[in-house]
């Protein structure tokens, strides 16, 4: 394996970090002016990138996939996939971005900053390098790369107490959760003399010792403070609530797939061979995950917060297909996640074209009441969004939920599929008690018109994909998934 | 003689005391950030050990990735914590508490 074809695998992490860091220097000589075109050039290196990604995704000439730098980074289907997802989620980001710094800025000066879309592009670097990673050094460097990002981008309205509050509670969590991580991986390598994956795989063959049981436990516990899952879920809601809307975008989107994948390839991949030491602890999470989130959102007033809760709950659905541990669960995984972050991401959009006739954020759930009345079209996605989040059936987010609990029954996991079916009627509630909110209760007039095509547009194609319309598109979906997750169990 | 139990037990216990400043400290987030380092410091221990103890240079290689991620994870730290102090006035960890539910 030459260097040069290594780098020819990295391109999309080379096109982002590159032109990530001539972006600072823009930004840096040119101020607060040049943020309109640090954000363009920023979107148009993510659209190289999954042009990239694609590329591996689709050419039959990458079927087999390829490792470089010596079995530390492996493109696949499965990493293409996930990067593209992550970068459509990191491009939308961006694009939402300068209308809703401008309105949170002073009088005189917007808030929007170049940092922002530089920021967005370190995170998404790491990223790419968690999904390729088929080494512990490249997963915790990839790992920190986006965390670090993620830190600023979380207190990224300096002048706003509560974004200080939420960076500084993510940064304090996710310092611990990277420790934890870290020492788990310590151990790993102490107890089986090595950091690769397969490495790791082969060791666990033999049999596993208690001092790598323990390095598993901790290296799982880690990453289910990254994809904010039960019993390490209390940073989510703080950090969603007081996160600029932008920010909590991209965190309920783009760095959970990268989690989500990064915990697939390591339990599948690195723990493949000892599938009965971890499969208990995914079937607890993910229970857990299910209640927790769907008991949590009730009482619930800001819909930030609703939403973070929401993500945790759907976490957990998705973990269903990990427990499951076969080729099934991995694809039914996949298309989980490609429907949720179109869920998310209209949500979100959806959430921040809600403002006052002063500009300002509109963030309590009573004071949605009468949307449907003021702005019939918003209230509509609102809905078809809460619907598919529930997993109602005509519309699309039923059927990643469909395709997890088919995958659990089929490995026999009956009573994990019953548990979170009846868990997922629990959570129905709180989705159902914001769209009577919208269409049932008297008018607060409180949301103005907006006019932002930007926004008008991400919504409509988020609410398409998850309108019916979207079972359309399910062959696809199903193919690209299955031959994903078929890359991620190539040594089985 | 000093055997690879003795640096598993040393880094376990450092690794302990970190998690716990993080936990039991009610009082100032400087001593979390001191708690934080605490814990890499006690995976370095871990990884150098076991690197020495398998012969095997991998570990000595992560600790430098691991020093060097704990330079900036301390940086940024205490920029955070320079923006909120500035916001609130007190980093006493009681007192982060704008958010609830």
């Amino acid at each position: 394996m030459s260097v040069g074809n290594s780098l020819y695998l990295v391109a999309p992490e080379i096109i982002l970090g590159a032109s990530g860091l001539l972006l600072l220097l823009i930004g840096a000589w040119g101020g607060f002016k040049s943020s309109r075109l640090v954000s363009i050039l920023a979107v148009a290196a993510l659209f190289a990138a999954s042009a990239v990604a694609f590329e591996f995704l689709t050419n039959p000439s990458f079927a087999d996939g390829g490792d470089a730098f010596f079995g530390q980074y492996r493109v696949d289907k499965f990493s293409a996939l996930t990067k593209l997802l992550i970068y459509i989620s990191a491009i939308v980001s961006i694009i939402i971005a300068p209308r809703f710094f401008e309105n949170a800025g002073s009088r005189r000066t917007s808030a929007m900053r170049p940092e922002y879309p530089v920021l967005i592009l370190f995170a998404s670097v790491g990223m790419g390098m968690m999904v390729s990673a088929v080494d512990l050094m490249t997963l915790y460097i990839g790992l920190e790369l986006n965390s670090l990002a993620a830190y600023v981008l979380a207190s990224f309205l300096r002048n706003d107490e509560r974004s200080a509050e939420a960076g500084l509670k993510y940064f304090v969590l996710g310092a611990l959760a990277s420790g934890i991580l870290l020492f788990g991986m310590s151990l790993l390598y102490g107890f089986t003399g090595t950091t690769s994956f397969n490495g790791i795989n082969q060791a666990f063959e033999g049999g596993l010792s208690t001092g790598a049981l323990f390095g598993l436990i901790f290296v799982l516990a880690g990453m289910a403070f990254k994809i904010s899952a039960v019993p390490f879920h209390m940073w989510t809601p703080d950090v969603y609530e007081g996160a600029p809307t932008p920010v909590t975008t991209f965190f309920a989107t783009a760095p959970k797939v990268a989690a989500l994948a990064l915990t697939m390839r390591l339990a599948i991949e690195a723990f493949g061979s000892q599938v009965a030491a971890w499969q208990q602890i995914i079937i607890f999470i993910a229970l857990a995950s299910i209640v927790v989130g769907a008991a949590g959102a009730i009482g619930q007033t800001n819909i930030k917060r609703l939403l973070a809760y929401s993500s945790i709950n759907n976490v957990g659905f998705i973990l269903i297909g990990l427990a499951a541990a076969n080729q099934a669960g991995a694809s039914a995984m996949l298309v989980y996640l490609m429907i949720y972050v179109a869920m998310t991401l209209g949500s979100f959009v959806a959430v921040l074209d809600l403002r006052d006739a002063d500009g300002n954020q509109v963030e309590e759930i009573s004071s949605l009441a009468g949307l449907s009345k003021s702005r019939p079209a918003l209230a509509a996605a609102m809905a078809i969004f809460m619907f598919s989040l529930a997993g109602i059936p005509p519309l699309f987010g039923f059927w990643g939920k469909f395709l997890v609990f088919e995958a659990a029954v089929k490995a026999d996991l009956i009573l994990l599929a019953a548990l979170g079916i009846a868990a997922s009627v629990i959570g129905a509630f709180y989705y159902l008690k914001v769209i009577k909110v919208m269409y049932f209760d008297e008018p607060a007039d409180v949301v103005v018109k907006s006019d932002s095509k930007s926004h008008a547009i991400i919504i409509a194609l988020c609410a398409l994909f998850v309108s019916p319309l979207g079972y359309l598109l399910i062959p696809v979906l199903g193919n690209i998934a299955d031959q994903a997750a078929a890359a991620l169990f190539w040594a089985f | 003689m000093i055997g690879i139990e003795h640096y598993i037990v040393v880094s376990s216990i450092l690794f302990v005391m970190g998690v716990l400043g993080i936990f039991l400290n009610r009082k100032n987030v400087i001593i979390i950030l001191m708690a934080i380092e605490l814990i890499l410091l006690a995976v370095n221990i871990n990884l150098v050990a076991f690197s020495a103890f398998l012969g095997d240079m991998v570990g000595q290689v992560f600790a430098m990735f691991v020093l060097t991620v704990a330079a900036g994870e301390a940086a940024i730290g205490l920029a955070i914590l320079v923006i909120y102090f500035r916001g609130r006035g007190t980093i006493a960890v009681d007192d982060i508490n704008r958010m609830k539910g």
